[in-house]
């Protein structure tokens, strides 16, 4: 399977044609070339889907076992064993993954050439963009950690330059450089992990169950933990997690297929993933640390639900709501309390619906950046109180808005539903408690979604500037929305039959799940009766109160509760505590003495090496005299005293 | 006689025919003596180089040639020449390295008073390259001389090539009595050890060693010869000449100087230390220690404050002899793989800049730093790709030196040297900063009268996009060093 290093190999070379080249292409041919690169690798991640799971398929275990393509050593060491590796590895997630980002990404292809019709540096956009997906699949194909963040650190310079696109804006750029800068502190973390890791256990692969590798893991201790909660944090700067989610509300700054891509689809979930990979690790050796990610994710999602239903640009809704989602994916993982898959509620369930949610998501939440993105070129605003009313004026958009907002709320017969009801199975049979706050953060993810839904498609319509825009759909923009939308509706349809037991098939359970063995989804009726319900009735609230032309209960209830949404809707001043912890405690108290111990310390030494060598060059110059006969009394001398030296001592 | 040992020595044997084809070549092609252009300059001796260069490394390459396999790890001649598969990846980059210098020396050429003798400056060229291809592959230590001699005298010539300016007559002056007189020091170490031993031949001299390890006479000669070999590497105390003979060399012969013949003496230098003072490595380490230190401290002293751009790079040159013999100590395979490697990547990033010289010396006829302030507003291609190779000197990631660099810290490390391996980090800064000086002439100073814009020519262009692949690329293809790596157990 060879060919799938061109999976890799073609959006390089389209980056590089396009960012060394991009000035001699129109932007017609510089679109093509990136749309034709990703629809080459859109192909090849299918027929490669294709043959890892039905060509090569289980092993005589049962099991889909890991699949290494390539592997060769990039950086040797001697000696030690530790080396650098760059290869492919297939897996189910890794695989699943291929799907996921080249379709997403040749959607937003597709979609940009719409979007970003006529905008100066179009041709740079694209060769990002390609960039960008090179660098996330080799993130999700990688054979060992190492590799992995290499891509990753990839990932995160390629979302800095499309965040940062517009660069002459300030928002866009202070955007960009905040999304960097938070990524790369929490990438610290991650890093230092990694190095703890090589060190105690001798190695950087993802292969964690030969002896050798048992008996170092064994050997680590509790350092195996740290090292693991340390890349953790790593992973929880891409995914934004609270308190490290600043970064993403700020990126919306961005084009918004790039929102798409990056900010909600792929990137994003790179901290998903990760723990994902490492997940052997995490349940056999760190257990006990588990609730971390749980804790974590639950409040992050918590919060991010707050503060969505506070806010009215629209790609903030979103952001919003899919550091919400996301969160619901890192819980589903932290509740998982064992590999094996064999029994009915077994504790790996919060595994495969931590990848099937990240599946589901990615294609709804696409469409729904997409469709913002849509709607944002039509009135050319990002504020709800612009839109209002939309649905005459773009049907299609809203059409598949709505579905996306069905999927997201876990209306059955979407695809959000199916996923999100395996998520508050796994947390019920973690614990109760957990499994009900999921549940109402589910309700509150129904409630703001249809508050933006009604927002945008219903409510008071700003009639003075649709008459001076004339909102309308463009056709190459809408096709992607529409093929994303009937993802969501197959797969809801499908997997929603599948797990009422209606048939007997493939399940996403089947592909990908904990050990790989063959896991059959089928709702616990009690929690999809409960989630359906409370779904059903947060939409209803939202409708009773955003729907009509006036909302006298909304406008009643931020007069009710001012503060409240003046919090939820400044985002609980979390900017303004990490401004106050990074410049009043971090600048004032440790960086300015270091810095003052750089200024005249540190520069003072290289001043002085600095000083030193000119007084010294200086001084001996008359070595270097162009006088024969003495260069060949100084050979003579050197030659005398070497041999001197080498007697005496 | 079994004359069949001849086919052992086939690079030498094809590396002759080259140069007898551009011997007959050169008497009956003549060059347009306006143009300046012609068979003869430069495409033919690329070519026949090129084919020599595939020719040579056949046998590595493809095992179809069975024949020749045979002299992967052949010795004939009752030992005096020695054939090694990592004799010949040292014999394929230098060769590389000749096409690239050849690539610069071709608008050198051009001009009106070299049309009639270009076609000696490529056989002077090709005879040293010869010479020290009987250097890499000696076994016996009059062998070895007789390669360093053919080395070194048709150098002469070339430093001499143009003959009527002075500077270049004073620096060919220079070079050969230096030459003469480590010649001189070096056979009074060879007498010494046949003094000692009764041979001359590598693999026999180690263990007759043995008895006396650390008398004086074993110790003067390790010392002696590496008086010798030093001055071809230019190592500290015995690089003096280096800065005047590069100065006042041709830049295409400077360029060829800095690089090919360095390389040759660093890798001979392993070998013999590998073979023949093996019983007193403690002392050969002791004396590289300081021989290091001192090279790489001074030639960077001197570096900082210099303006012209070849004297500039004599200094830089002495600064990387230091790195690259950095290998040599402790004479372990890892060290013999880093210093082939090092070389590879030295090789790239300094016939990069020495294109770039070249060129502009050519075009402008300037060759002082200062003269480069501004030269990224008339050139900035040119000034960005002596960016990268200046760079990739420096040891800056991505580029190819930082991974040399690394391997050779790597190798002295595991080696045992730490305090050597730190001080060679901090002049690793230092040399940066000169580096820089470079890069802040082009980007940032100001000038009111920068080098006019100018358009380089087809082989320029094609020299130059070599050493840019090569100082991007070697160093992220892993594959290189692996490659050369597989070589090195088995010298």
């Amino acid at each position: 399977m060879t060919y799938t290093l061109f999976i890799i190999l073609l959006p390089l070379i389209s980056f590089l044609v396009l960012g060394l080249g991009g000035k001699w292409f129109s932007h017609k041919t510089a679109g093509w070339i990136g749309t034709l690169a990703l629809a080459g690798v859109t192909v090849l991640s299918y027929y490669a889907a294709y043959e890892y799971f039905f060509v090569i398929g289980r092993g005589a275990d049962g099991a889909f076992a890991p699949l290494e393509v390539m592997n060769f050593c990039w950086l040797p060491f001697f000696d030690q064993g530790l080396h650098f590796d760059m290869g492919i590895m297939l897996d189910p997630i890794s695989v699943m993954m291929l799907i996921v980002i080249s379709t997403v990404s040749f959607m937003v292809h597709i979609y940009s050439f719409g979007y970003m019709k006529g905008e100066k540096g179009f041709q740079r956009y694209f060769a990002f963009l390609s960039l960008f997906t090179m660098s996330m699949l080799g993130l999700v194909v990688a054979t060992n950690i190492f590799q992995m963040y290499l891509f990753w650190e990839l990932v995160g310079v390629s979302s800095y330059l499309l965040i940062g696109f517009y660069y002459t804006s300030p928002a866009a750029i202070a955007a960009s450089k905040k999304a960097f800068i938070v990524t790369r502190f929490a990438d610290l973390f991650f890093l230092i992990g990694i190095l703890i890791y090589g060190f105690y256990t001798g190695s950087f692969a993802f292969v964690f169950d030969t002896p050798e590798h048992i008996a170092n893991y064994a050997q680590a201790g509790f350092i195996l933990p740290l090292a693991l909660t340390l890349m953790f944090i790593g992973g929880a700067g891409k995914s934004a997690m609270f308190p490290l989610h600043i970064w993403l509300p700020d990126a919306m700054e961005g084009p918004t297929p790039v929102s798409a891509l990056i900010h909600a689809a792929t990137m994003v979930v790179a901290g998903v993933f990760q723990v994902a990979r490492l997940f052997p690790l995490w349940v056999t050796y760190a257990q006990d640390w588990m609730p971390i990610i749980v804790w974590v994710g639950v409040f992050t999602a918590f919060y991010a639900a707050a503060v969505a239903c506070a806010q009215t640009d629209i790609k903030r809704v979103l952001a919003f709501s899919t550091i919400s989602q996301i969160a619901f994916m890192m819980v589903a993982l932290g509740v998982c309390t064992e590999m094996q898959t064999g029994h009915e509620h077994a504790g790996s369930v919060g595994y495969m619906a931590s990848m099937f949610h990240l599946f589901t998501h990615a294609m709804f939440k696409a469409c729904l950046f997409l469709g913002a993105g849509c709607i944002i070129h039509a009135v050319h605003s990002n504020e709800m109180n612009a839109m209002g009313g939309l649905r005459k004026y773009m049907p299609l958009t809203h059409i598949t808005f709505l579905i996306s907002c069905l999927a997201i709320s876990g209306i059955p017969f979407f695809s959000g539903f199916s996923s999100k009801d395996e998520i508050i199975t796994a947390c019920m049979a973690y614990s109760p408690a957990v499994g009900y706050i999921m549940t109402g953060i589910a309700a509150m993810t129904a409630f703001y979604m249809f508050r933006l839904y009604y927002g945008i498609f219903w409510g008071t319509e700003n009639k003075e500037l649709h008459a001076a825009h004339h909102p309308h759909e463009t056709k190459v923009m809408t096709w992607p929305l529409i093929i994303l939308s009937l993802i969501t509706v197959g797969v809801g349809i499908y997997t929603t039959l599948a797990g009422f037991g209606m048939f007997e098939g493939y399940s996403f359970g089947s592909l990908i799940s904990a050990d790989g063995q063959d896991y059959r989804i089928h709702f616990d009726t009690s929690v999809a009766l409960t989630s359906t319900i409370v779904a059903i009735v947060a939409i209803g609230v939202a409708t009773w109160i955003f729907k009509g032309e006036r909302q006298p209960i909304a406008d009643k209830l931020y007069a009710t509760f001012p503060r409240l949404h003046r919090w939820a809707h400044k985002r609980f001043y979390m900017d303004e505590v990490w401004q106050f912890v990074t410049h009043r405690i971090i600048f004032a108290c440790v960086s300015k003495p270091i810095a003052w111990f750089d200024r005249h310390v540190v520069d003072g030494f290289f001043n002085f090496l600095a000083w030193g060598t000119h007084a010294t060059s200086n001084g001996i110059k008359s070595l270097q005299s162009g006088r024969v006969q003495q260069y060949a009394f100084v050979y003579l001398i050197g030659t005398i005293v070497l041999i001197a030296m080498l007697l005496i001592f | 006689m079994d004359y069949s040992q001849f086919l052992n020595m086939a690079p030498e044997l094809s590396l002759l025919a080259v140069i007898l084809i551009l011997f007959v070549a050169d008497l009956f092609m003549c060059t347009d003596r306006k143009s300046g252009r012609g068979i003869l300059n430069t495409p033919l001796p690329v070519v026949l180089l090129t084919l020599h260069t595939l020719f040579c490394i056949a046998p590595l390459v493809c095992p179809m040639f069975s024949a020749q396999c045979s002299m992967l790890n052949a010795e004939c001649f009752g030992g005096m020449y020695v054939s090694s598969a990592m004799a010949l990846v040292v014999k394929a980059i230098l060769n590389v390295g000749t096409i690239i210098v050849f690539l610069t020396a071709h608008e050198w050429l051009k001009q009106p008073e070299m049309t009639n003798k270009q076609g000696e400056y490529y056989i002077l060229t090709l005879f040293t390259l010869l010479g020290m291809y009987f250097m890499i592959s000696a076994g016996h230590f009059l062998m070895f001389f007789i390669g360093l001699e053919l080395a070194s005298v048709p150098m002469t010539a070339l430093i001499a090539y143009s003959k009527r300016s002075q500077e270049s007559a004073e620096a060919a002056a220079k070079y050969i009595l230096t030459a003469l007189f480590s010649s001189g020091l070096m056979l009074y170490g060879i007498s010494l050890i046949y003094g000692t031993t009764g041979t001359l031949y590598f693999d026999k001299i180690a263990p007759l060693m043995l008895n006396g390890q650390c008398s004086m006479v074993n110790i003067a000669a390790l010392v002696l010869f590496i008086g010798g070999i030093g001055f071809k590497i230019s190592l500290v105390p015995f690089h003096l000449w280096t800065a005047d003979a590069y100065q006042g060399a041709p830049t295409a012969v400077t360029s060829y100087l800095s690089v090919i013949s360095k390389g040759a003496a660093a890798f001979v230098l392993f070998v013999v230390l590998y073979k023949v003072f093996a019983p007193i490595i403690d002392q050969a380490n002791v004396l590289f220690f300081w021989i290091i230190v001192f090279s790489i401290t001074l030639a960077n002293i001197f570096a900082v404050r210099q303006n012209n751009l070849k004297r500039f790079m004599a200094f830089s040159a002495i600064s990387q002899a230091g790195y690259l013999v950095l290998g040599v100590m402790g004479a372990t395979p890892q060290g013999l793989t880093a210093i082939v490697y090092y070389l590879l990547v030295y090789m790239a990033a300094n016939l990069g800049v020495f294109l770039i010289i070249s060129i502009t010396e050519q075009r402008s006829g300037k060759l002082l730093i200062s003269d480069y302030d501004g030269y990224y507003r008339t050139n900035p291609r040119l000034a960005f790709l002596m960016t990268l190779c200046l760079f990739s000197l420096a040891g800056i990631p991505p580029f190819a030196g930082f991974f040399s660099k690394f391997f050779m810290f790597m190798a002295a490390f595991k080696a045992g040297f730490i305090v050597l391996v730190l001080i060679a980090l901090v002049n690793t800064v230092i040399s940066l900063y000169y580096y820089l000086l470079i890069v802040k002439a082009m980007y940032i100073k100001p000038n009111d009268n920068p080098i006019a814009p100018f358009r380089s020519d087809g082989y320029t262009r094609f020299g130059l996009g070599l050493c840019i692949a090569g100082v991007v690329l070697i160093g992220i293809i892993s594959w290189f060093y692996a490659y050369i790596d597989q070589f090195s157990f088995g010298l």
